[in-house]
């Protein structure tokens, strides 16, 4: 029983099953049936020291691949500034539970408004959860926040140009809550804003939800959107790269309601997947609609400046079966991440990295025609991702690009690829990709 | 002790309707608002909604605990109590004094299934 | 230590920088030529810091928080074990944190070897047939699981099955994740000594009930030791049993949900697993299944092929996706560690410390506080407030007055089952003199509340701030900086 992780002496546990009066660790489970009492060890597998912790996962890691990666499609390689994983490791901050006591979670519960501060900037909305699971869930919240609002109406639209994993999450949640969800046509590579209108006009809409950019990479303009949608009382509901935010028309100019997305874009590793941050806002109208935690400012007994979870009636711990959402957490440490990341970017930086983002993926896009390998799909206005038709089979390319340790040209149709290039991709390594393109 | 007052028409959920004509007010009764603490928002229907006896219309929070508002009568919102927007603490401040939203009765035989204030006063005894 | 106060926005200064990017050579593509249409017209007022400013004022306020590394947390129901920081340092390594989730899985290898492995050791540990590790938390967890759930019944074309049994001890999630799915809560009620009354849920069981959502322990830290007649029961009318996985840790080495008849369950990795709770999250919550429920997991799926490859697949009947990804695969890489570095010598001792000292602290302090059932808890039990009421000093004020001390509250005010409730977890990784302090402090305050009851009734007195003002902050929102400086 001498472990690391346990502290107590055999003597130790003797005192305190003296004081509880009992003789032995088994009679703790006196009241489970004996018919249920695991007799053996677990087939698992035994104990291992540091060291040899650290060579398993060495050798591990051996069998994954490190590649160059000139693909998006929801996880973006931007850079991320060392000092952002020194703060993390503070266990000040990442042993911490929920900020419940705010008189000693006051850095928790700071950082986490900073956080819905600079969210808000980006999305231009007013009210901003202190984070969810990611985008994809975020999105599907934001749905729940548009039926809750819509009172009776029972059905959502979603753009067929969302990214396939959020059209399926979202329908999942759909499904299950009994909401009928309907997908709006793409028409040239953009949602079909006539399909949309038409499914308007069919009624009990409550809410629209678009993605910006979108999957094929294509910046889509919401003119007229808005207006379309407040005119039948639905929502208008943006998922959004927030770090695209920085340079593009926000959420709230184009007349959003919700706006949802992942933060992942701001700087976060990919780490397969997660964790990541997603990030919820709204107009000041639906604060009470909006899901998860949110931390508020207010005053000590004292009057010193503080912060607090606040709203919490909203929330399922209250609510219970009436809760709009059953979420009770936030991705808090993935917040704290791409908070300190805004903060080191600031104004100028976030622009910075757009631009660079920008005149990479240009420049591939140009030079990926210019191989005769690819054709336009669509002349649409793009940001960092693009999706091109590839005139040879797409597994081909993939297949090249893999070789030479490339990842790159996700099948989003059937032989159109997209690629991503952010700020972390050099002139060499575009040329490199190019060139392996030129050879096929 | 809850203060309750005579003429008007009680439900077991707590909420109040009191009668002018074919309208009907409807609030939240002292021992409500008393149970609940610090009213920090109320949540209200939109002009025109119609209400259902028996069916939530909206809610009235306080800091950790939110509780249904449950219609003791049907009818059409005619009016909603804006003050109620700025100031929730009205209801704290007096319950029977403000009320949530007024009604146009659609059935008035359903006050007949209410409580007058002797039967509430013995409900909130229990 | 100076009293920091500022905010990130309260640093910024025009001009200022926390950044270096390289030189753009692809100039002459450049934003400008967006249409202007599309171009943000005002730019989001971020801070504007040098790298140093950002270091010194996020150092700054982690120092007004508290954590398992800075102190004890008899935080019930949350399992705030220590988080071993091995399980950090492999988490973070490239090898790993780098992989695109969409890259080829014949290139993530070792990722899904991780992901399969721990899938695996999760079913052993718990007696069920598989795991998906896609959800992202503990409700997230509960959600699929209920998703899970309705797949069954909807795939045998049993469309009648929309009820779902929640005893009345349950946490709010549990109702809440009921009603996200589509499903209605009926309630059933406990006994008066905390645990399920059968009478009572007897009658509720007809074949509209898609099934029964517990927790074993319960909220109580009580064990159901009428489990098996319960299970018998729910099976029995067509319905399936949910496993709540939140309080798994003293089960850990002594038995398993799926033996006890769960056919669906959730764990929390930041719970019994050691993954930090990272001030909220991010946290995993692993849906495991009994086998005739495996086809209606969550897609994608990751699998092993007969020559040993690891591979995603999107089986039919699966109930469809929940995660954009696989899960927050950073934590599972903690979990697999801490699993490793137990391993079958150590992992079976985790429940039964746990317990000790869940019912040493409880028996150490019920002359002063009370407690409403007695017996053997399991890894936590609960207070109703003080013993001695007649003080006025309640739960609120003992949680508020411990931090004071140095401590981290107790979960307070829940279960509802009684008005006072304290309830106190102290996991395994806490020492006996961790343990002693800190029933001296809690009987220290009991008599405090006695002899100068307005010292606990305004507590704290010297934490980094003082109680706040919740009313006014839920009254007048202020959620963003813009807000506040005006």
């Amino acid at each position: 029983m001498n472990y690391k992780y346990f502290p107590h002496t055999e003597a130790d546990i003797c005192h305190m099953l003296e004081r509880i009066g009992i003789q032995s660790l088994d009679e703790l489970y006196a009241d489970v049936p004996e018919s249920v009492i695991l007799k053996k060890d677990y087939d698992l597998p035994s104990s291992l020291s540091e060291t040899e912790i650290r060579t398993f996962f060495q050798q591990l890691g051996k069998k994954n691949q490190q590649l160059t990666i000139f693909a998006g499609a929801g996880a973006y390689d931007h850079y991320a500034p060392s000092v952002i994983a020194q703060l993390l490791s503070r266990s000040e901050f990442f042993t911490a539970y929920t900020p419940y006591q705010p008189e000693i979670s006051q850095g928790t519960l700071q950082y986490i408004f900073e956080f819905q501060s600079m969210i808000s900037e980006l999305t231009g909305l007013e009210c901003t959860n202190a984070s969810m699971y990611d985008g994809t869930t975020a999105t599907a919240e934001a749905m729940f926040m548009a039926i809750a609002a819509g009172k009776k109406k029972n059905r959502i639209l979603i753009s067929s140009t969302v990214q396939p994993n959020t059209l399926e999450v979202v329908s999942t949640y759909a499904k299950f809550r009994g909401i009928e969800l309907e997908q709006i046509q793409a028409t040239d590579g953009v949602t079909d804003k006539a399909d949309m209108e038409r499914k308007l006009e069919a009624g009990d809409v409550a809410g629209v939800i678009v993605s910006y950019p979108n999957k094929y990479g294509i910046i889509e303009d919401f003119s007229g959107y808005a207006d379309a949608i407040h005119a039948k009382k639905g929502l208008f509901i943006i998922q959004a790269d927030p770090s695209a935010l920085a340079v593009l028309k926000s959420p709230a100019e184009w007349g959003a309601d919700i706006a949802c997305g992942d933060g992942q874009s701001l700087g976060m590793p990919l780490n397969y997947g997660g964790p990541y941050v997603g990030y919820l806002s709204c107009v000041k109208d639906l604060v009470r609609k909006l899901p998860g935690r949110i931390a508020g400012a207010t005053t000590d007994v004292d009057g010193k400046r503080a912060f607090v979870l606040t709203l919490q009636a909203r929330e399922q711990h209250i609510r219970r079966e009436k809760a709009n959402s059953n979420i009770c957490s936030n991705q808090s440490l993935m917040a704290l991440y791409v908070t300190i990341y805004m903060a080191l970017m600031g104004k100028q930086g976030l622009r910075e990295v757009n631009e660079l983002s920008y005149s990479g993926a240009h420049y591939l896009h140009d030079q990926l025609l210019a191989t005769g390998k690819f054709e336009e799909l669509f002349k649409q206005p793009f940001l960092k991702e693009f999706t091109l038709r590839s005139l040879v089979p797409a597994e081909t390319v993939q297949q090249k690009l893999l070789e030479q340790g490339i990842f790159g040209g996700i099948e989003v149709d059937k032989d159109c690829l997209s690629f991503c290039v952010t700020e972390k991709r050099t002139k060499e390594e575009i040329d490199k990709l190019v060139a392996i393109i030129k050879e096929i | 002790m809850s203060k309750v007052i005579e003429g008007l028409y009680y439900s077991e959920s707590h909420e109040w309707v009191k009668v002018e004509g074919n309208f009907g007010y409807i609030g939240i009764t002292d021992y409500a608002q008393n149970a609940l603490g610090n009213i920090v928002y109320v949540d209200m229907p939109d002009v025109d909604d119609e209400i259902e006896k028996d069916s939530e219309f909206g809610a009235v929070e306080s800091v950790k605990a939110a509780s249904d508002l449950i219609a003791p009568v049907s009818g059409k919102v005619v009016e909603v109590n804006e003050s109620l927007n700025d100031e929730p603490e009205l209801l704290n401040k007096d319950a029977f004094e403000n009320w949530i939203v007024k009604v146009e009765l659609s059935d008035t035989a359903e006050l007949d299934a209410l409580m007058d204030a002797k039967a509430y006063e013995d409900i909130c005894k229990e | 230590m100076k009293y920091y106060d500022k905010l990130i926005f309260e640093l910024s200064k025009e001009g200022r920088k926390g950044y270096t990017l390289p030189e753009n050579r692809l100039k002459e593509y450049t934003l400008a030529s967006l249409p202007e249409g599309l171009k943000r017209q005002q730019a989001p007022e971020l801070p504007e810091v040098s790298e140093f400013d950002v270091v010194r004022h996020y150092t700054n306020i982690s120092n007004k928080n508290f954590g398992v590394d800075t102190g004890f947390y008899p935080l019930g129901s949350c399992t705030m074990k220590y988080n071993p920081k091995i399980n950090e340092e492999m988490a973070g390594q490239p090898a790993f944190a780098n992989l695109h989730p969409l890259q080829p899985a014949a290139t993530a290898q070792g990722a899904l070897e991780v992901y399969y492995n721990l899938a695996h050791a999760l079913a052993e540990i718990s007696g069920l047939a598989e795991f998906t590790l896609n959800p992202y938390a503990g409700a997230h967890g509960e959600l699929t699981g209920l998703m899970v759930m309705r797949q069954y019944h909807l795939k045998r074309g049993d469309l009648k099955r929309t009820k779902v049994i929640v005893p009345d001890s349950a946490h709010g999630t549990n109702p809440a994740s009921a009603a996200v799915c589509g499903l209605n809560v009926v309630e059933v009620k406990s006994k008066p000594d905390g645990r399920i009354d059968v009478e009572h849920l007897k009658p509720l069981l007809d074949d509209t009930i898609a099934g029964i959502m517990m927790t074993n322990p319960n909220t109580l830290g009580l064990f159901e030791s009428d489990i098996l007649e319960i299970a018998e029961l729910v099976h029995a009318c067509g319905g399936l049993l949910y496993y709540d996985g939140a309080n798994l840790n003293p089960l850990l080495g002594k038995c398993r949900p799926g033996d006890m008849g769960f056919d669906i369950m959730h764990i929390n990795l930041h719970k019994t697993f050691s993954t930090p709770h990272g001030g909220g999250g991010p946290g995993a919550g692993p849906v495991g299944v009994a086998k005739a429920l495996v086809d209606y997991l969550p897609s994608p799926r990751v699998c092993k092929a007969d020559d040993g490859t690891f591979y995603l697949s999107h089986p039919a009947d699966s109930l469809g996706r929940v995660s954009g990804f696989i899960g927050n695969f950073g934590v599972m890489m903690r979990a697999y560690t801490y699993i490793l570095s137990l391993g079958k010598e150590y992992i079976k001792y985790v429940g039964p410390l746990a317990t000790l000292n869940a019912n040493y602290i409880k028996e150490s302090l019920k002359d002063c506080y009370y407690l409403p059932i007695e017996g053997i808890c399991k890894h936590e039990f609960v207070f109703d407030g003080l013993l001695d009421k007649s003080t006025g000093v309640t739960t609120l004020d003992v949680a508020k007055r411990l931090l004071d001390y140095g401590y981290h509250a107790p979960t307070i005010y829940f279960p509802l089952l009684f008005h006072q409730s304290i309830m106190i977890e102290p996991t395994e990784t806490e020492s006996l003199e961790t343990l002693d302090e800190f029933i001296d402090v809690m009987r220290k305050v009991a008599r405090e509340a006695i002899e100068c009851p307005e010292e606990v009734k305004t507590a704290p007195h010297h934490t980094p701030v003082r109680r706040l003002d919740e009313t006014n902050a839920a009254k007048h929102p202020i959620l963003r900086y813009r807000d506040l400086a005006q």
